[in-house]
């Protein structure tokens, strides 16, 4: 064996660490300022759902982009913390700023049709899955047209909301900005840790990760919880917003589609992307809804134009497409995969091995 | 010494297909144990019978006394079989060190849920997984995605990230199958090497007669789901009825 061991890089170096702490910071506080700078209600408009749909894509990609099960039954949950908020408000009799305290409600009613709902549908794999995840939907969304307590077709409507319209939708951005920050730090969280890998694992050879011990059904779950629970929060956050919810707009299949299109533009798997993809496209479907030129579905048919396109000409999505054209310029000239190592008694130097010793850290730097 | 894993009399049918039939084998605890036989002879069927992945119609599988039949696949690697596939099969984007971790943290389960999101308890893992890479000489390409190794490099990866959670028995499924002959000798060594100074059980099925004939100290025929001859090379490669069903021609030629 050779004296000096080469053991690879545990971190990134410092300087590339603190330049995206600085990075961060700055977005954290441009979120904060965004609506001091534009108070126009039709401008904060935009980022209380952009906000609203940071966190519901994030919340996806907790579950599904960590695992690669494609959910379609987001809105299972999104519809269910609404209505959770609406019955309970209507029920309990609670009004004005005290409904906010009915969320954590809302989240574990999320969470609680997430087990059995989880149960039967992460049983299957891949297209049956996808397929399950609709069924449910589908289910859910002719049990809040069919229920008495769920007001049947009409839906509910949300309590009456004292705040000056000038200033309304302030305070929603602040909490839909909380609720996206957190759900980023859960999924930041969730990517560094033991779980987040067993997840990546299950994504990658389900079976072979049993073998290696993973509890599959064990960790799908949990992340399946966590998302669910998330996204019937902003579900409710949503329906107090807009101040009512019906079977057709809480249980949405455009909306479960828009969160697949979301994370599949800005890049699936990955954490930023997901985020990145909200906010280019809900902003552009709400600004496309208030062109004449595009209105009734044209907006809908042009999202479906834009999966197309994302899907032929940027599979992997905007964040890793891009991490992978930085990787290629700062490697310019050397190897992109490290050459294969010599199997053996260590030969006398005449491989390739010996000759690019530099490159050998090279491919990992862009990660 | 004592037999450290047995089944008895393993059944498995899928559909018209007898996959086992009455398979019967002995793993001696420290010895390398060999499994050969033609193909469709039922050795991967038997393999995912053991380790969890196939439920079998009958029979059962001992794992020192315990019986580990049915058991899930996590299960039985927690009990301390590990097996590598015959196609090899590894987290394509995860990097090398990742894979390993992988496998690490069914050692030590977290305690609290809390725990299941921390990542101190890596460290020294890390540390173990890196000493194995060296182990079987890939450890220059752990920050690397896996899916970027070559078919012998995933194969050598399997074999660390099994021996992550120090398994008692390895299960092997065709390690040398398309590989080149340096790298066999390479494989050939570590399991050796493994055997030797860790006292590692091992069972394996192979094709490449040379690569059994050589490293096994007792080997099981297997042909249409049930064991035919079992004993040491000298004998399995001299009884009439293994070379009719499977060696014939092959070992005739072979002058040894």
């Amino acid at each position: 064996m050779s004296k000096e061991r080469r053991r690879p890089r545990a971190m990134p170096d410092r300087g590339t660490t603190s330049l995206k702490f600085g990075a961060l910071l700055a977005l954290i506080a441009i979120a904060i300022a965004f609506p001091q700078v534009y108070s126009n209600p039709a401008v904060t408009n935009y980022g209380v759902f952009a906000m609203i749909y940071v966190t519901a894509a994030t919340a996806w990609n907790i579950f599904s982009g960590n695992t690669g099960y494609i959910s379609l039954g987001q809105a299972v949950f999104y519809g269910s913390g609404a209505y959770t908020m609406g019955i309970a408000a209507r029920d309990w009799n609670i009004t004005g700023d005290s409904v906010f305290l009915l969320l954590p409600l809302c989240g574990l009613v999320g969470a609680v049709i997430a087990v059995p709902f989880g149960l039967v549908a992460l049983r299957v794999r891949r297209h049956t899955f996808i397929v399950i995840t609709i069924a449910f939907f589908f289910i859910f969304q002719l049990m809040a047209f069919n229920f008495s307590f769920t007001g049947g077709s009409s839906g509910l409507q949300s309590p009456f909301l004292n705040w000056p319209t000038a200033t309304y939708n302030i305070p929603f951005y602040y909490i839909a900005l909380a609720f996206a920050a957190g759900a980023i730090a859960i999924a930041w969280l969730i990517r560094r840790s033991r779980f987040g890998l067993q997840l990546r694992a299950i994504r990658d050879d389900e079976d072979r990760a049993r073998g290696l011990g993973v509890r599959a059904m064990r960790v799908k779950l949990s992340a399946f919880l966590i998302s669910g629970t998330i996204t019937a929060m902003i579900g409710a956050v949503w329906f107090y917003y807009i101040n009512q919810v019906e079977p057709q707009s809480g249980f949405d299949p455009i909306f479960d589609l828009t969160l697949v299109l979301m994370a599949f533009l800005g890049g699936y798997g990955s954490i930023s992307g997901p985020v990145l993809g909200a906010l280019i496209i809900e902003p552009l479907t709400l600004w496309l809804n208030t062109q004449p030129a595009f209105s009734g579905y044209l907006s809908e048919i042009l999202l479906g134009v834009i999966f197309l396109v994302v899907v032929m000409f940027l599979p992997r999505g905007i964040v890793p497409t891009s991490g992978e054209l930085i990787t290629k310029v700062r490697t310019r000239g050397r190897p992109a995969v490290i050459p294969a190592t010599r199997i053996g008694p260590p030969a006398p130097a005449t491989g390739p091995a010996s000759a690019s010793g530099p490159s050998s850290v090279s491919s990992g730097g862009g990660r | 010494m004592t037999t450290l894993l047995r089944t008895d009399g393993l059944m498995k049918a899928y559909g018209g297909v007898q996959a086992l039939n009455g398979a019967t084998i002995a793993v001696e605890e420290g010895t390398v144990a060999g499994l050969i036989g033609p193909n469709g002879s039922g050795k991967t069927t038997l393999f995912n019978v053991i380790t969890g992945y196939e439920r079998p119609d009958a029979g059962q599988v001992w794992f020192g006394d315990r019986a580990i039949t049915n058991l899930a696949p996590d299960k039985v690697f927690a009990a301390g079989i590990g097996r590598t596939f015959q196609l090899t099969r590894i987290f394509a984007r995860l990097t090398v060190l990742e894979n390993m971790l992988v496998a690490a943290q069914a050692k030590d389960r977290p305690r609290n849920l809390l725990s299941w999101f921390g990542r101190d308890a890596w460290t020294h893992h890390r540390r173990h997984a890196l000493d194995l890479l060296e182990f079987v000489g890939i450890e220059r390409h752990a920050e690397v995605l896996a899916g970027s190794l070559s078919y012998g490099q995933r194969k050598l990866l399997e074999l660390a990230y099994v021996l992550v959670a120090d398994p008692a028995v390895i299960l092997l499924d065709e390690p040398a199958g398309g590989v080149n002959p340096t790298l066999i000798n390479h494989i050939t060594d570590r399991i050796r090497q493994l055997n030797a100074t860790k006292g590692t059980t091992f069972l394996l099925v192979e094709h490449n007669m040379e690569f059994v004939m050589g490293l096994c100290s007792t080997i099981t025929v297997l042909e249409s789901g049930k064991d035919v001859v079992s004993g040491p090379p000298d004998i399995v490669r001299t009884d009439k009825r293994v070379l009719d069903a499977y060696l014939g021609a092959d070992l005739e030629e072979d002058p040894r």
